[in-house]
């Protein structure tokens, strides 16, 4: 597995130019040879990529870079606009869909200089906590085939553990970047709630949407959310206000600083090695001069509950637009036009999308709003205020990503509310809107990796990173 | 408890314009009934002196100029996308 970070390569790209070329050929390798068993792409767009990394080699040749990430090679989560590139948000519904624009996200990546070498696999519209809902099969865990990768963002987890790509940009609503970046052994950043424009992101539920990356580092997402934040026109839920050059802060030291943890963590079906694991890391930090704060968040034993209220709510009102007709899969079968919605919606949409859609459907429904929905956004706030109150008394909250490592496939494809209890430690997270990365903290016994959430203050993305970047150093990743 | 039924699937399966078959009905009538019967314990939260949250960072009615921008996507681009098109327009099928 090759493992240099973007600025382990950025300086070889300047050095020796040609290595632009070589780094996407090992790549492309490296996917030849395990994307069979894996399957961790829906589309390999390998052409292309090769033409850009050699125009990127050129740009470092003539000493006209664009930056750091100039030549490094990444994948992106199918649910993210490419310009006459399928994008099918791992659905059938979209199978032939071709963009006319590049997300915004892209389009920075893009002016970057980044070689794209393809589309990730995720669950269909992003449902999902194992990728066993895409319409394109499973991904496997690259360390261990029998287990998912985790989900939504499976596919870009699994790439980037596996060496086919550097980083890849994932979306999280309930999780679904940090809980396949813990399943897989990499890091992913949850952005606080518009920091990053999703513009040309497939909506799935647009008042808890984040888009950020999946890496190899700490360092390595500080320095792509250089590039990705920021306020767009575009994104009215994006926030316009400065993007901090978040690499600065990485080796701040944390003397002094505060790191909070909540008894609920552990009263929430936590296995005991990952506790073991979270208690080991507590121990890193306190050598590096932080001290341990309990807190409590008293709510967050109703996050889940609460994110299957709301998100399926507005996964029904987003997932309204495929009618078959503007764009997305269309019935040939329908005699007219009601027909047609009925007939291409039934289609295109597999198991889950109906379910949500459905759920939805009811919660939003006349006589059930006020007792579902509107009771759940009443305990939102409740959650909301329970990460302001513990986050005014310590600078960042440590805590589990998920209650077990990674699960096998099948194990709880057929159970909806056990998987859905896979989001419990995240979903909260994206109710309340707060930063959350999830970095490799250790093994289990059955050498499957664990991962540690650290959750920081709105738009402190800066602090977050900080302790992640020391405990890396300070454990040897 | 909220026990939904096949009866239940199909109105709100009209109101979300899907179809679905018999054995689709009857497994989401199941599943629907433990995810609402999870839900419910929502029940013992006390909300009577909370506001509702809809979004986090504080954002009211963003709202643009209205005025008219140009747009760089071709009208072909977009329309390429369309199942079917005539002279430049989005066909539909026939609404009776």
């Amino acid at each position: 597995m090759r493992k240099e970070t973007i600025l382990e390569l950025n300086k070889k790209f300047v050095q020796r130019p040609d290595c632009v070329n070589d780094e996407l050929k090992a790549i492309l390798k490296t996917i030849d040879a395990r994307e069979d068993n894996l399957n961790a792409f829906v589309t390999i767009t390998a052409e292309p990529a090769l033409q850009d990394a050699m125009d990127s080699a050129k740009r470092y040749e003539k000493g006209q870079s664009k930056g750091v990430l100039d030549g490094i090679v990444v994948g992106i989560k199918d649910v993210f606009c490419t310009k006459d590139l399928r994008t099918t948000a791992s659905s059938k519904m979209l199978d032939d869909f071709v963009p006319a624009y590049d997300a915004t996200v892209v389009k920075k990546l893009k002016e970057a200089g980044v070689v794209i070498v393809g589309k990730n696999n995720c669950d269909a519209w992003a449902h999902g906590a194992s990728t066993e809902n895409s319409d394109y099969g499973v991904t496997k865990n690259p360390w261990d085939p029998s287990r998912v990768s985790g989900g939504s963002s499976g596919g870009s987890a699994a790439a980037v553990a596996a060496g086919e790509c550097v980083f890849s940009i994932g979306s999280d609503t309930g999780g679904s970047i940090r809980q396949p970046a813990a399943f897989c052994g990499v890091v992913g950043l949850k952005p606080t709630y518009g920091r990053v424009s999703r513009y040309g992101l497939i909506a799935m539920a647009s008042s808890l949407d984040c888009v950020g990356p999946i890496a190899r580092s700490t360092e390595d997402v500080a320095k792509i959310m250089e590039i990705i934040a920021g306020y767009d026109e575009k994104d009215s839920t994006s926030v316009n206000i400065p993007v901090p050059k978040y690499s600065g802060a990485l080796n701040k030291p944390l003397k002094g600083k505060k790191i909070g943890w909540a008894k609920e963590f552990t009263e929430m079906g936590l296995d005991s090695e990952i506790a073991s694991a979270l208690e080991a890391t507590k121990e890193v930090y306190k050598g590096l001069g932080a001290e341990i704060v309990d807190v409590s968040l008293p709510n967050i034993k109703y996050g889940v509950p609460v994110y299957y209220i709301i998100q399926p709510a507005e996964v029904s009102s987003n997932l309204g637009r495929y009618d078959g007709i503007r764009y997305g899969h269309s019935s040939e079968k329908s005699e007219n036009l009601i027909d047609h919605y009925f007939k291409s919606r039934d289609e295109g949409f597999g198991a889950e999308a109906k379910r949500r859609i459905m759920l939805g459907t009811f919660v939003l429904s006349a006589g059930y709003y006020d007792a579902y929905y509107n009771k759940a956004m009443k305990v939102r706030t409740l959650i909301r205020q329970d990460f302001d109150k513990a986050l005014a008394k310590v600078d960042v909250i440590l805590a589990p990503v998920t209650p077990t490592t990674a699960f096998k496939i099948g194990e709880k494809a057929s159970d909806p509310v056990q998987m859905y209890l896979a989001d419990v430690y995240t979903a909260a997270i994206n109710l309340a809107g707060n930063p959350s990365l999830s970095i490799p903290c250790g093994f289990d016994k059955n050498e499957l990796p664990i991962g540690m959430q650290i959750i920081g203050k709105h738009f402190d993305e800066e602090t977050v990173l900080n302790f992640g970047h020391m405990y890396e150093m300070k454990a040897g990743k | 408890m909220n026990k939904i039924t096949t009866t239940d699937i199909d109105k709100l399966a009209q109101l979300a314009r899907l179809g679905l078959t018999g054995a689709e009905k009857e497994s989401l009538a199941t599943e629907m009934t433990a995810i609402l019967d999870y839900v419910k314990q929502l029940d013992e939260v006390d909300v009577s002196k909370v506001e509702p949250t809809s979004q986090v960072t504080g954002l009211c009615n963003v709202t643009r100029e209205d005025k008219m921008v140009n747009c760089d996507i071709e009208r072909d681009e977009i329309l390429s996308n369309a199942p079917e098109t005539e002279n430049g327009f989005i066909k539909v099928k026939s609404v009776l």
